[in-house]
């Protein structure tokens, strides 16, 4: 912050929290902009707009039943079986999209989950400060810390195998990242001029979470949520590899757990373990490309860098900078 | 005085993280319905004394505070109980078994932190040049490939020219020290190639952005105003400052290298600590599994502390 703070709170507010580093607030319309803006964003969003399709149609345009073999276990690829047969003689397609379809739901699940406990429990502390905030402080200090895929291993272990525990272990491991970035959000999103003038109107608490500072963090909040997708995904496939997810449902990470389980290696099946790892990569990588465009927008001062020509400018003045940067 | 205060604060943080460690081991295995400890004295149709007298023996007849008690002197006397599948100390199975992760892991973080600064510094330098895009989206794409599924692909591609299996060949009889270390590289090579693949994009992205961020300050304005070389601002200006940041993330992405490890030393049989969790895993062997946990979060948390004292050392800021 340094000398903009004298400039006044006006400017400092246009600023954005922290000392100088990104804002929260991209103007209206913003995911339209930050679409238009950057191919990366385009190119994220169509993919997981692809996978949610096809899991979303999964009923309709499976070409075989999953649970019916059509042929000999690990039958090469085909014109009638495109990626071959898994070691049952079930097609691959099949299985690949009725999996993509369980993935997603424990994804988007775990993650919904996650937004709102961490969600629910960063407003309340970034909001309300105090004790609560540095309680939860605490909390997620540790959790930090303490690795993550040993404890939701023992959390599986012990509690068992079924997809609802396994979405809950997932968000019980993401809650406290999204905690935090959203604390720290609001803290700094409750300081602005203009919340403070609605409460000195005498807009109650609700008021000003819901349409004041909620609002101002809405992009952040979808970045946050997206890259959010993505770690649950690998982390389900991770544990179901490990034999902890539900032994009777259909996901990618089960695929990769038969397909090492069932000698797809040595039997040289390529083609019954390669398409799933690459189906979650996909779906990674477009909440990767799409939740990155969106903070890189938050984040103007990225755009400065004083070594290559292209971008070599001074770092805009405070308050001149139009709002969409 | 101020230098003292912060190295206390780390270390107390430290010691209260294992702590807290501790304590949700020894209730997550109590407290969670399919309590595991409840299930040791249930013993099918036996009778009412047996069950009790099992009770006894286990000491589940005691409230959990005093089992809790009992739980912490144990441990403060190395004992972490017994493996249920070979019945031996769990410490000594999971010493055994960290002293041949530790090499493995630490040859992949290695060659994965030196990958990640080179390609994450060029990256930052050519920034919006093909190079920039081809190296960040190779390393976002390594970032989102699973991890056991990386091992696996490797092991199909690559298994004709390193072993796949195990740490060492059981047919090779009285090898002298040094070819018994050759035999022990050899079957390190994939499962650290892969460890490697799968950090390097992370670490490439964290300095890709943590340079970023210093090549936007006044004093790299500054130096390229003095007339300095770019080769000198990237090397003694910018990177040095971005090596903070770095170092912390790095220290955080310690749980990926943990979760690496249990996948991909269960893809490799690799007779380390990640498989000896799976190993638990599959046998429900609650004794190891606790252990591991424990062992693991303290290896985290100590490794974290070394961090702390590193960024200590960097940035002599911190004290201020």
């Amino acid at each position: 912050m340094g000398m903009r703070v004298d400039l006044g709170e006006e400017i400092a507010d246009l600023q954005g929290p922290g000392p100088g580093r990104g804002r929260t607030w991209l103007g209206r319309n913003w995911l339209w902009r930050v679409l238009s803006q950057s191919l990366q964003a385009k190119i994220g969003l169509a993919v997981l707009l692809f996978f949610v399709a096809i899991a979303v149609l999964a009923p309709w345009i499976m070409p075989y039943d999953v649970h019916t073999p059509v042929g000999p276990p690990y039958e090469p690829p085909s014109w009638e079986h495109p990626l071959g047969l898994d070691d049952g003689g079930i097609d691959m397609v099949s299985l690949l999209i009725q999996g993509g379809r369980v993935s997603l739901v424990v994804g988007f699940a775990a993650t919904l989950v996650a937004m709102v406990i961490g969600g629910g429990i960063g407003i309340i502390a970034g909001y309300f400060g105090g004790r609560s905030d540095s309680i939860l402080m605490r909390i997620t200090d540790y959790f930090l810390v303490i690795p993550d895929l040993p404890l939701a291993i023992i959390i599986a272990a012990v509690w068992g195998a079924s997809l609802s525990h396994l979405i809950f272990v997932i968000a019980l491991l993401l809650w406290t990242t999204t905690a935090r970035i959203v604390r720290a959000q609001v803290k700094s999103g409750r300081e602005r001029v203009y919340v403070m003038r609605a409460r000195s109107l005498g807009a109650s608490d609700a008021r000003i979470i819901f349409r004041h500072v909620l609002p101002q963090i809405g992009p952040l909040l979808v970045a946050t949520v997206v890259l959010t997708i993505a770690v649950a995904i690998f982390d389900e496939t991770a544990l179901t590899f490990l034999g902890l997810g539900d032994p009777t449902a259909i996901t990618w990470g089960s695929i990769i757990e038969f397909a090492f389980l069932r000698t797809a290696i040595s039997a040289g099946a390529w083609w019954a373990v390669i398409p799933p790892g690459l189906c979650v990569a996909f779906v990674i990588m477009g909440c990767f490309w799409f939740g990155r465009a969106i903070e890189d927008a938050l984040n103007p001062r990225l755009d400065v860098s004083y070594l290559s020509p292209r971008t070599f400018r001074v770092r805009p003045l405070p308050g001149t900078e139009p709002e969409t940067g | 005085m101020r230098r003292a205060d912060y190295l206390i604060k780390r270390v107390a943080f430290a010691i209260v993280t294992v702590f807290v460690a501790i304590t949700l081991n020894f209730f997550l295995f109590r407290v969670l319905p399919g309590d595991a400890v409840r299930n040791l004295s249930r013993v099918p149709r036996a009778s009412e004394e047996f069950r009790h007298s099992l009770e006894v023996q286990f000491g589940l007849d005691k409230p959990v505070w005093a089992q809790y008690l009992i739980y912490l002197r144990e441990l403060f006397h190395g004992n972490m109980g017994v493996s249920f599948s070979d019945q031996q100390p769990v410490w000594n199975n999971l010493r055994e078994a960290l002293a041949n992760t530790i090499p493995m892991a630490a040859l992949g973080t290695v060659i994965a932190v030196a990958i990640g600064i080179v390609t994450g510094v060029l990256s930052a330098w050519r920034r919006g040049k093909t190079s920039d895009h081809v190296s960040t989206n190779l390393a976002i794409a390594f970032y989102s490939f699973p991890t056991q599924w990386l091992a696996l692909v490797v092991l199909i591609y690559l298994s004709e020219w390193f072993p796949s299996h195990g740490m060492t060949d059981p047919f090779l009889i009285d090898p002298t020290p040094w070819e018994h270390l050759v035999d022990v590289l050899r079957h390190m090579a994939l499962p650290s190639l892969v460890f490697a693949l799968t950090l390097y994009g992370e670490y490439t992205l964290i300095v890709r952005s943590a340079m970023l961020e210093t090549l936007g300050e006044d004093y790299v304005l500054t130096a390229r105003a003095k007339g300095l070389p770019q080769r000198r601002i990237v090397v003694r200006h910018a990177f040095r400052n971005a090596l903070l940041p770095t170092t912390t993330l790095i220290a955080l992405s310690l749980g990926y290298i943990v979760a690496g490890a249990i996948l991909i030393e269960t893809v490799f049989s690799w007779p380390g600590i990640g498989n000896a969790v799976y190993q638990a895993v599959t046998e429900r062997d609650y004794p190891m599994l606790q252990g591991a946990f424990l062992v693991l979060t303290v290896s985290v948390v100590f490794f974290n502390l070394l961090a702390d004292l590193l960024y200590f050392k960097l940035d002599p800021r911190i004290t201020e």
